[in-house]
């Protein structure tokens, strides 16, 4: 009886609803849900933006007057190789923080909903998700002073326990050393970050529809090949929204290079981020501090476009 | 509940006797299923030694640590590292200065999110990508960029070292994700549901909170979380605008101390537990909501 009411009214919206109707009202009259952020976006993003982007196109120290310098900062960063190998880097950051994480937390949610909840229960699948997640609850502070002391070189639980299992020849300054310091910060990187894309992507398998995949799995389908032809494109969304948070957060890692190498040794370990940080606070160069944060943030926004750009032509087909 | 039954309903239509070449029985607890098992718990085990060692030499007598290192599981209760490191910090304070900014922020930041959300996902605006682009921006400029202009600002409106500051800021930077994220979901809304509601002569305003907000509640609920964690363990900006002791987060309170205890693994360890311990609790607490908010999504 209700169906049946709710189906006509149902088929009445659909025929008021008509796109042509919708298109042409343009939502106007929902932009007052937008105002109080519209203010406040104003003000904390778009005003210090602005003014930031000034102070890259001029020579200051932070204290004294400011000197308009023109592209002076910009030409000089064309030449510095400092900062050309801190892009790298954050290329090689991005590996650890967003493909490797996405993928292996696609195999681990997938593992988790799929096999795990069903066959041994939700309570395991649930405690499991909630270790691998740990990582991701924690100021990247405390993780980095936690990751600091196990590889420490002489006093490490890392280094003490090789040594311990007789394997001390294996004992490595894994962080003093520029050709592993990288390498060891991507590991720990990839330890902190898993969590994230499993919890989104295990709250997605719960949206997705599950007929879906029982059907294919009658049709004779494999774990495979539900995976990747039914799972993956029904929580397409999701993983849009992970790969592009996981890639800005590893274009714009700052916390762990703080606390772990100061972006040394050398600059084995320099990203942008602490570079500008550098040069605002230490080499008190506010201009050339300025001019990076200004490339990071357009190297982000173009990320950013690419990642809309794929999303929106995805869901219109 | 409801996904099961369906399931053996459509197999119990499907007719009986069939060969399945590669899928497998459900329920079964076949050899691949121990093997998905072990494979994930190890992993998971991985994930924990970290925090492991951080208990056992948190409570790890000074003695022993000396004799044995850092690895051996300790031999008696000394909370001499913990405490020393609470009173050094105050790190009472510190605890419910995190509490008050994180709360603040998750709070007001889910808010504007559903109000920004409901405006772009539904209500379709004219130029919606553009101002979705402009959230997208703000959320992930490099705080850096942002950090000299905002300390310029906030000594002039005099917001500067207060705990508003931070609330203010970080609301912003939250909803900008939230907006985001809540948009993607809302623009898959069923819109015959809010045409159905709309001819109940709804409005608006109560068709926010009568229909999108109760259906979109796990969701909320997982953004709530996730605002007060990132909040809670945000560094650089408190570090910058929370200058004074009484004002301190707990990272700020820790960083602040950075190379100073460094030099003693045990203080180091304790200061992590002291640092973990907290985040890890709300954790807790919130994955039993999000559990429920989950398992209530799936069955319906």
């Amino acid at each position: 009886m209700t169906g049946s009411v709710a189906a006509e009214r149902v088929a009445a919206a659909r025929r008021v609803a008509s796109p042509a109707r919708r298109r042409r009202r343009g939502g106007a009259p929902y932009l007052v849900y937008l105002v109080p952020s519209i203010a406040l976006f104003a003000a904390v993003i778009a005003l210090p933006f602005g003014m930031n982007t000034y102070t890259s196109f001029t020579s200051w120290t932070g204290t004294g007057p400011m000197r308009w310098a023109g592209l002076a900062n910009y030409r000089q960063l064309v030449h510095d190789s400092e900062f050309w190998a801190s892009i790298w880097h954050s290329v090689l950051l991005v590996a650890a923080m967003a493909i490797v994480p996405a993928i292996l937390g696609l195999l681990v949610a997938a593992a988790l909903f799929d096999v795990i909840a069903k066959r041994f229960g939700q309570r395991i699948a649930s405690v499991l998700r909630a270790c691998i997640y740990l990582p991701q609850v924690l100021p990247i502070i405390v993780a980095a002073i936690v990751w600091g002391w196990i590889l420490d070189a002489q006093n490490g639980a890392l280094n003490g326990l090789l040594r311990d299992a007789g394997l001390g020849f294996l004992a490595h300054d894994l962080l003093g050393d520029p050709k592993t310091a990288l390498l060891t910060v991507m590991a720990v990187l990839v330890w902190f970050q898993l969590g994230y894309p499993v919890v989104i992507f295990m709250a997605a398998l719960q949206r997705a529809d599950p007929q879906l995949a029982e059907a294919a799995e009658i049709d004779g389908a494999s774990w495979w090949q539900r995976l990747w032809r039914i799972t993956v494109p029904q929580i397409r969304p999701e993983i849009y929204v992970v790969l592009l948070t996981c890639t800005v957060a590893s274009l714009r890692v700052f916390g762990w290079i703080f606390a772990l190498t100061n972006g040394g040794p050398g600059t084995a370990t320099q990203v942008p981020s602490y570079y500008s940080f550098q040069s605002f606070f230490t080499n008190l160069e506010v201009g050339y501090g300025s001019a990076i944060a200004t490339v990071m943030t357009v190297i982000i926004i173009c990320v950013s476009a690419v990642f809309l750009w794929a999303q929106r032509r995805n869901e219109a087909s | 509940m409801t996904t099961i039954s369906a399931a053996e309903r459509t197999r119990a239509a499907a007719g009986p006797g069939r060969g399945h070449p590669l899928g497998r029985p459900r329920r079964r607890r076949g050899p691949a299923a121990y093997l998905t098992l072990i494979a994930v718990s190890v992993f998971a085990l991985i994930v924990l030694i970290p925090f492991a060692l951080v208990i056992i030499n948190a409570i790890k007598p000074q003695a022993q640590y000396a004799s044995q290192g850092p690895l051996g599981l300790p031999h008696g209760f000394d909370t001499t590292g913990i405490r020393t490191f609470w009173d050094t910090t105050d790190f009472g304070r510190a605890l419910g200065n995190s509490v008050m900014i994180s709360g603040s922020v998750a709070l007001l930041a889910v808010l504007l999110s559903i109000l920004n959300a409901y405006a772009l996902g539904i209500g379709r605006i004219r130029g919606r990508t553009w101002i979705l682009v402009a959230f997208l921006i703000a959320n992930f400029l490099p705080q850096e960029g942002l950090v000299y202009p905002l300390y310029y600002l906030a000594k002039r409106v005099g917001l500067y070292d207060t705990q508003l500051s931070v609330i203010i800021i970080f609301t912003v930077i939250q909803a900008a994700f939230g907006t985001y994220l809540l948009t993607s979901v809302l623009s898959t809304f069923p819109r015959e549901l809010l045409e159905a509601a709309r001819m109940d002569g709804a409005g608006r305003f109560r068709i926010l909170w009568r229909i999108v907000v109760p259906i979109s509640r796990p969701t909320l609920t997982v953004l709530l979380v996730f605002f007060f964690i990132w909040t809670w363990n945000e560094f650089f900006l408190p570090l910058v605008f929370l200058v004074s002791n009484q004002n301190q987060t707990v990272p700020v309170a820790l960083g602040a101390l950075k190379g100073q205890h460094l030099m003693n693994p045990l203080t180091t360890s304790a200061a992590a537990l002291l640092g973990m311990f907290p985040t890890i609790v709300f954790f807790l607490i919130f994955q039993r909501t999000l559990t429920r908010g989950i398992t209530v999504g799936a069955v319906k």
